[in-house]
């Protein structure tokens, strides 16, 4: 236990430093949400029947575009090698490793969420709904996300190829996400159902993001 | 405790590197694994790490801890010194110490014999080349490790630096701890020499 939390804490720590991930997130979230009314004009009602899925659309991109570090950072500096090395088990160092990117970026995109949410006229409930689904739904895109991480490091490619692998990966916590918080406000599906299919999908990648990025990373062992 | 290798063959980009390679070290013993650039020196010590798959061959430790694998009782000291240059000099060693586990002595001692103890709360992303070797090298003393995988472990020091090398290395070997290292100048201490790959 002291070694994977040695691990997050040290994660969260460069993270949260400057030239770190999380703030670059969070501003891009930021920034893709501000400009969105601007880009749709004045009209209130469909900046409210659109502000669920600019949220989530804007959380997904912010989540994406700082995962790419995940690996790639350790695997330059030769942390990865004395990673793998360890005796902790690769799979809980990539969950742990997961969780501390969730914790540093992806947490913080929930709690800018209220703040967007008046600039897209949505209500208190809906705001709430939004960060509800976005709290459940995130850690699938990072768990979802650390694979394609994984295969970055392994195939040398960066970036661009993250994005194409992951983004089919992420398209169902989307339909979801966007499914629930839609249920909020304008019905006529119930919550529940979209919103217990995005925990599920949270939980499969809870479990298999581990153990398919620590496959990947000892198959390209080099 | 004796590190042995057989008939090791070593495949990388599907170049053959080397094929039939045997070596044998045992506890209070250093190897300085030498041969030319590109003879696979690196690539040994990547294969003894379990950083690479060997493509034939075996390599096992007797005598060490049975519990753990071959890997778990190495300690890796490559060309990248994964030190976090956001992080203070004594937080990265704090974390590979919390991290890797075991064994472990005090952190700060670990930099003063290593001489950098005068700067723990500089982010090591101020380092100069030689410092960031130093600090590598307290991981190794911090962390209590059997075998040291050193990959051009002089790389960088200065004189004194060496001398202080030196004497680590002594101390390990002395303590029944066990030196694997590529290097092309001589190491300094009495070891055997393992060649690969014809004359340099």
């Amino acid at each position: 236990m002291t070694a994977l939390s040695a691990l997050i804490r040290r994660d969260i720590r460069i993270a949260l430093r400057v030239g770190g991930g999380a703030l670059i997130g969070v501003l891009f979230f930021l920034t893709v949400v501000v400009l969105m009314p601007f880009a749709v004009g004045p009209d209130l009602a469909l900046l409210s029947r659109l502000g669920p899925a600019i949220l989530w659309l804007g959380a997904l991109l912010a989540s994406l575009l700082t995962l790419d570090r995940l690996f790639m950072a350790d695997h330059d500096d030769g942390s990865l090698d004395l990673i793998t090395m360890s005796r902790t088990p690769l799979e809980l160092s990539c969950a742990a490793k997961a969780l501390a990117h969730w914790l540093a970026s992806g947490l913080p995109l929930i709690v800018a969420t209220p703040v967007l949410g008046l600039l897209l006229n949505l209500d208190m409930v809906a705001t709430g709904a939004v960060a509800l689904t976005l709290l459940a739904g995130t850690p699938a895109l990072t768990f979802t996300g650390m694979i394609g991480a994984a295969l970055a490091v392994t195939l040398h490619r960066g970036g661009l190829l993250m994005a194409v692998l992951v983004l089919p990966l992420s398209i169902p916590v989307l339909i979801f996400g966007v499914a629930a918080s839609q249920a909020v406000i304008v019905g006529p599906l119930t919550f529940g159902a979209p919103f217990s299919i995005l925990c599920a999908l949270s939980l499969v990648s809870l479990v298999i993001g581990p153990f398919a990025a620590a496959a990947s990373l000892r198959h390209g062992l080099d | 405790m004796q590190l042995s290798g057989s008939a090791i063959r070593c495949v990388r980009g599907g170049r053959e590197i080397f094929a039939g390679l045997d070596f044998h070290a045992s506890a209070g013993e250093a190897l300085a694994v030498v041969g030319r650039n590109g003879s696979g020196k690196t690539s040994l010590l990547r294969l003894i790490a379990g950083l690479l798959v060997p493509a034939g061959g075996t390599i096992a430790l007797d005598g060490g801890d049975a519990e753990l694998t071959l890997p778990e009782q190495c300690h890796y000291l490559g060309h990248r010194d994964a030190l976090k240059p956001a992080l203070s000099v004594a937080e990265n060693l704090s974390f590979w110490a919390d991290f890797l586990g075991g064994e472990r002595s005090d952190a700060g001692e670990s930099l003063a014999t290593v001489g950098i103890d005068h700067a723990t709360d500089l982010p090591a992303g101020f380092l100069s080349a030689g410092q960031r070797r130093r600090l590598s090298l307290a991981r190794l003393l911090t962390v209590r490790r059997p075998v040291w995988l050193l990959d051009e472990p002089t790389t960088a020091l200065d004189t004194a630096g060496q001398d202080m090398f030196c004497s680590l290395m002594r101390d390990h070997l002395a303590r029944g701890g066990l030196i694997v290292a590529a290097t092309h100048a001589p190491l300094g201490i009495d070891s055997r020499e393992l060649r690969i790959g014809g004359a340099a």
